[in-house]
């Protein structure tokens, strides 16, 4: 029998960076806001210190901050025609757990996206034609513009402290930053982060390529800053523990590092952690909200009504929740209806390990930060005529290795035998001249209308709810664009002077057993259509004006970037919707 | 106020009663961020000692193997001087070894091979099982004139690599058992204690670390990232620390 | 000052002699004035001054401040803060105003019983019996809390409470802040808030081992529950002679400057009560600092080349320079700049160690609400390496205060984790 607590204005479901900064928001705004995270609490000096933080097996190999499989996971298939299995430990992506969310463990690579990808559909259909798209893609306009999210990218970057070279300053093209971008109103607020050797020579090479490479936007902070909560963050000392590890010295934009200790000294601001929510509970019109039924680390079931449900909790875990509590329609693949679950996209991600003569290069891999690198974006989105090619989509390349830790990154030729002997030798000779990337070719993909999420029918998790299931393989369209990238980035380790170079083309079936990042979208979009989306323009729920479902579920379709920007912005965009106008007249924001 | 202690009860002692199972971690955070002294979670470090999971029998055949993977040269130790079974060991007899975190409910059903490892079988059975399969292949003479009588460590290395080489393309076959996907498994393990931190157990005295110049612990290259193409001189360091640490005794 | 001789507890108590300051009767009895929005206010501002939360509020009560009940730590054993709501039956409620005034200023209840001096009335003596009267004016208006508290909790004999009247007779002296004529405004005011309600000599003067302040050693450092309240002197080599006026202001508004961080108890006082000072008053305080002047004997530096330096150096290089960088500059507001540290550059090394054994949250006010922490090294070093790494750090970067004891590493190591 649930207990219930006493009323909030406002319930967010999970703590992460869009719990945080709608929790900031909103008790700027003078409500009364209660954060319940399923995982634990999470800081710099008590969870991950500089002493013992750089434990490569710890965090990287068994995952310590990331959410256990036990306590719930999904089921994966890559065909309709097959059942789907769990997946019972991690491997293409890694969901995280705690306070904080995936912004205690990223890289702090802080993009955003080009104007043209939040128009997708109309941008592509007038250039190409509709032909050019296949018949089962299923890529939408976003219903918000790039112009409009301009503002609240920008105060995202100025919370995190990003540091960048800006290629586009209110529409002037500035040499050394990214010429592509859409046009920002000011400057980045730190300068770039100092490269490191392989880095700088990619540039290089890029350069005599014809390409404009520029630096990596990063979350990790080149010099000390205070941000404009008053929030005080360090300088990055490329430690190269960055993607997986908490960071150990306050050097990496995170919730802890910008909001948190602003935001938890607040009277009208409480969390709970340990606490999983198990359903957004509605009112007999299955209409309004009423609140969040959770459950908290001794099995208690606990009731927290509430004016306003955020939903916080992650790409999946959102549709998930939305799913198990009844709102909005599920997707039917094959009757082409409902629009809870579809579009969900991932990534497509490839790497080309290049090897180097080791007495002309010693290259120190393990000099890096997170999000350090170099980068080109010549081949994203739609920056370059596809009519040749034969596909759509794109995405940034780079040299952009970010770690020289051993058990990950001892780098040996192709052909290398996996153990023995000639394994060790080789190990030892290319450790310090190779360039091992990792995400080097960071490509977009669409949605398609077998692509998509639902609950699965047979496996539980502990509460002895449907897990989310997942059907996903890759479609030509992106395996071509993966082709063609993967070859334009080999191009420049062969100017920069690699010797020998090991092309890794993403290959089909999708492998729910290798890592491709964690940037997990849609299942739960935004649009301008009830039809085919689940969220307005503001994401607010279509069929419950009074939840909103803020989170890279709102994606119709991934680009060619890392999400978390955009994520952000998106958080951002929706909180001054609420403030401005939802909280003076609750209701639809958008007539459909 | 939080659930973290407050800095003054340091000097009271009423920091204590609050500080007491589930109820101080899983809870409120209000008013403060969460602290208490000495509130961090260190790693376990390994300490020399009797075998936690490895038996007698199981010892040749798995520091065989080690040595196998990694093997010895005059530089660098191969696997087993190298401590990765001690580090295999410690893992085996632990969470790692029990699969504990992963999701564990039926049905166990094979699907493709992008769908991940489907076994119900945990870590540590795995390996009591394949150990003992391997050797009782090699007593039955495992083929091409690997003569028979003699389990995997009594093997000639060249013996021993050909039936790793059968393992890993999938000739050899071990009853009960995936044994390709054991191989790789193996492999795997033996390597993460190569080249993981020495409180581990493996990578005695960061052997694997000095063999390709990583650093390891460290933690500030701001001196550093600019200087190009310029070989880094500080030693590696553990997390457990480096001989240096200790004052030289007169 | 006095002879030791006389100092055996029997002929304490054989000693005569009343002690009982005559106090004119100057208030009314029972009168309050609950209108006066002003002097409630100015009460109000001197209650923060004097941090009378820091003990009487029990932090685990957070809807009842000043009920009472909080454990207040003494070298001589643990005594529990009275309730001073104005609760009728267990608070205050019914004292008269020349009650309070005698309990503030002099240390005696209404029931003629002595106060220790952990109630720091030696330093409320010198506040002016106006400033006494807003104090009561405020807690009148603080809502009434029902919770009674038996403050005696001290072993025999020390809970026979008449034998403060020698230890009154020892320390004790009455009498308010005069102001000199020849300092400024500022330097008055400072001195009447250090001397007085800020009692800031009751951490920062070093005690006798009664307990009483050496009065010739008057805000030199006093080592204390774990952690050493630094020398608040000019002393170039132990004090504060590096930090400027604006350092000190900022330190105790903010919690931090460009040096350092205030943490342990430090940080509960500044969150508490020097973050809530007017910038006057916080001028006027540093002004008075600076002003004390004292120049301690100079102790030798560690040789840099020592066994224990060399490991020190190592450590510091391997472990600390992530965050305080290989200079010891650290990042000014974040992390502390050990060359600039009071903490490190004090005559004792136990708040060195103490944040090296166990951590430490630093303090997080509005205008530095960062807070940040430093993280607990007891379970990766030990006892010689901490030595060894506090001896470095404590004589680099033109510090010099002499190898750290590996025994004193050892006691304190212990000291944070038995409890109960």
């Amino acid at each position: 029998m649930p207990r219930r607590l006493s009323h909030k204005d406002v319930a967010i479901v999970g703590l992460g960076w869009t719990g945080s900064i709608l929790a900031n928001e909103l008790t700027d705004a003078g409500l009364e806001v209660m954060a319940i995270e399923r995982g634990p609490w999470r800081n710099t000096a008590t969870d991950y210190p500089p002493n013992y933080a750089q434990d490569e097996l710890r965090y990287r190999i068994r995952h310590e901050l990331f959410l256990r499989p036990s306590q719930t996971t999904f089921t994966f298939r890559n065909k309709m025609s097959e059942t789907a299995l769990p997946i019972r430990n991690w491997g293409a992506f890694m969901p995280p757990n705690g306070v904080g969310g995936g912004g205690v463990h990223w890289n702090a690579e802080t993009w955003r996206f080009l104007p043209s990808d939040f128009v997708l559909r109309t941008h592509l259909t007038k250039r190409y034609g509709a032909h050019f798209l296949p018949a089962d893609m299923t890529i939408q306009d976003w219903g918000v513009t790039y112009a409009e999210l301009e503002p609240h990218y920008d105060r995202f970057e100025y919370l995190c402290g990003t540091c960048g070279q800006a290629g586009n300053l209110q529409g002037k093209i500035l040499e050394g930053g990214n010429p592509f971008e859409g046009p920002r109103s000011r400057p980045y607020p730190n300068p770039p982060q100092t490269q490191p050797f392989s880095h700088t020579l990619f540039a290089q090479a890029a350069r005599q390529l014809g390409y404009k490479p520029f630096p990596q936007p990063s979350g990790n902070l080149s010099q000390a800053y205070r941000n404009p909560l008053g929030v005080r963050q360090g300088q990055c000392s490329y430690c190269g523990f960055c993607e997986w590890f908490g960071c150990g010295n306050y050097s990496k934009a995170s919730p802890q590092t910008t909001i948190l200790p602003v935001l938890v000294r607040k009277p009208n601001f409480t969390a709970r952690d340990q606490c999983e929510v198990t359903r957004i509970n509605l009112d007999p019109s299955g209409r309004r909200a009423t609140g969040v039924t959770f459950v908290d680390a001794t099995g208690q079931e606990w009731e927290q009504p509430a004016d306003v449900v955020l939903l916080c909790a992650y790409t999946i875990f959102n549709v998930q929740l939305l799913l198990l509590s009844n709102i909005g329609q599920p997707y039917d693949p094959l009757a082409n209806r409902g629009v809870i679950g579809r579009n969900f996209t991932h990534q497509t991600i490839s790497d080309v390990v290049s090897f180097f003569d080791p007495k002309k290069f010693i290259f120190n891999p393990f000099i890096a930060s997170g999000a350090i690198g170099m980068c080109i974006d010549e081949f994203n989105g739609d920056n370059f005529d596809h009519g040749p090619h034969g596909f759509v989509g794109g995405g940034y390349m780079g040299q952009v290795q970010t770690n020289g830790r051993p058990i990950e990154t001892t780098p040996v030729p192709p052909g290398t035998p996996k153990w023995g002997t000639k394994w060790k030798q080789a190990v030892k000779e290319n450790y310090l001249s190779a360039t091992k990337p990792g995400t080097g070719v960071h490509g977009s993909m669409y949605s398609y209308r077998d692509v998509y999420l639902d609950l699965d029918p047979s496996y539980k998790d502990r509460f002895g709810r449907p897990l989310v299931r997942i059907t996903m393989d890759f479609h030509e369209n992106e395996l071509k664009q993966n082709r063609f990238l993967t070859d334009r980035f080999a191009e420049i380790f062969q100017a920069m002077g690699a010797r020998q170079m090991d092309k890794q083309y993403r290959r089909a079936p999708y492998d729910i057993a290798d890592y491709q990042t964690t940037h997990l979208c849609g299942g739960a979009i935004m649009g301008t259509d009830p039809k085919t989306s689940a969220l307005n323009r503001y994401l607010q729920s279509w069929d419950v004006p009074n939840l909103f479902v803020i989170g890279a579920n709102a994606f119709p379709q991934n680009a060619g970037y890392n999400p978390t920007g955009t994520v952000a912005a998106l958080a951002y965009w929706s909180a001054e919707a609420i403030r401005s106008r939802y909280l003076k007249s609750p209701g639809p924001l958008v007539q459909a | 106020m939080g659930d973290g202690v407050r800095r003054r009860d340091v000097l009271t002692g009423a920091a204590l009663a609050l500080v007491s199972g589930a109820a101080a971690r899983a809870g409120v955070i209000k008013g403060d961020l969460p602290w208490r002294p000495d509130a961090v979670s260190p790693p376990p470090r390994v300490e020399p000692g009797p075998w936690q999971f490895f038996t007698p029998e199981e010892l040749p055949t798995i520091e065989a193997l080690a040595d196998r993977i990694i093997p010895p040269d005059p530089e660098t130790p191969g696997g087993k001087d190298a401590g990765c079974v001690v580090f295999l060991d410690r893992q085996l007899a632990g969470a790692y070894g029990s699969a504990e975190g992963l999701y564990d409910r039926g049905p166990f059903i094979q699907g493709v091979e992008q769908q991940g490892p489907q076994s119900s079988k945990t870590p540590a059975q795995t390996y009591r099982a394949a150990l003992q399969a391997l050797d009782q292949y090699c007593r039955d003479g495992g083929g091409n004139g690997i003569p028979r009588g003699r389990r995997f460590a009594e093997l000639a290395p060249n013996e021993q690599d050909e039936v790793l080489h059968g393992l890993e393309g999938g000739t050899v076959h071990l009853p009960g058992l995936e044994a390709k996907h054991f191989f790789i498994t193996l492999v795997k393990d033996i390597q993460d204690g190569f080249f993981a931190d020495p409180i581990y157990g493996g990578n005695r005295d960061m052997c694997a670390w000095k063999m390709i110049g990583f650093p390891g612990a460290r933690y500030d290259y701001r001196d550093w990232v600019s200087r190009h193409n310029e070989r880094y001189p500080l030693p590696p360091v553990s997390i457990g620390g480096r001989a240096e640490w200790t004052p030289r005794q007169r | 000052m006095f002879d030791r001789g006389r100092t055996s507890l029997l002929a304490m108590a054989l000693l005569a002699g009343s002690f009982s300051a005559c106090t004119p009767a100057v208030y009314g009895d029972g009168y309050r004035d609950r209108q006066n929005v002003d002097l409630v206010e100015r009460g109000r501002y001197l209650v923060t001054l004097g941090d009378c939360t820091a003990c009487h509020s029990d932090p685990t009560r957070a809807d009842s401040p000043f009920g009472g009940g909080h454990a207040v730590p003494t070298p001589f054993g643990k005594l529990l803060a009275p309730n001073i709501t104005p609760d009728p039956q267990t608070g205050i409620g019914k004292w008269t105003a020349q009650q309070f005034d005698d309990a503030v200023r002099r240390g005696r209840m209404p029931d003629g019983r002595r106060l220790y001096p952990a109630m720091p009335y030696p330093y409320f003596a010198r506040m002016s019996a106006d400033d006494v009267r807003a104090m009561r004016a405020y807690l009148d208006t603080v809502t009434p809390v029902h919770h009674a508290v038996v403050s005696d909790q001290l072993p025999f004999p020390l809970s026979i409470r008449a034998i403060m009247m020698v230890w009154n007779w020892l320390y004790y002296r009455p009498g308010e802040w005069q102001p000199r004529p020849d300092r400024s405004a500022a330097w008055n005011r400072g001195g009447y808030i250090v001397e007085g309600p800020g009692h800031c000599g009751a951490c920062h003067t070093p005690k006798s081992f009664l307990g009483g302040d050496k009065r010739r050693h008057e805000l030199q450092g006093y080592s204390l529950q774990g952690w050493f309240a630094p020398d608040l002197t000019g002393d170039p080599a132990h004090g504060l002679a590096a930090w400027s006026l604006q350092d000190i202001a900022e330190y105790l508004e903010t919690g931090h400057n460009r040096f350092d961080a205030a943490s342990g108890p430090m940080a509960e006082e500044v969150e508490h009560s020097s973050s809530g000072m007017t910038a006057p008053d916080l001028a006027a305080i540093a002004t008075y600092l600076k002003s004390r002047e004292s120049v301690s004997k100079a102790q030798t530096a560690s040789p840099a080349n020592s066994p224990v330096m060399l490991a020190g150096a190592a450590i510091y290089r391997d472990v600390c320079a992530g965050c305080h960088k290989i200079d010891g500059s650290g990042i000014p507001y974040l992390i502390p700049d050990l060359a600039g540290s009071a903490a490190v550059a004090s005559r004792e090394a136990t708040s060195v160690l103490q944040v090296i054994l166990h951590g430490a949250a630093s303090a997080a006010t509005r205008e530095e609400p960062t807070g940040p922490q430093m993280p607990s090294y007891a379970w990766q070093l030990t006892d010689a390496q901490v030595a060894a790494v506090a001896t470095y750090v404590r004589n680099s970067w033109g510090h010099a205060t002499g190898a750290v004891p590996e025994p004193a590493v050892k006691r304190l190591r212990k000291s944070s984790q038995s409890r109960d």
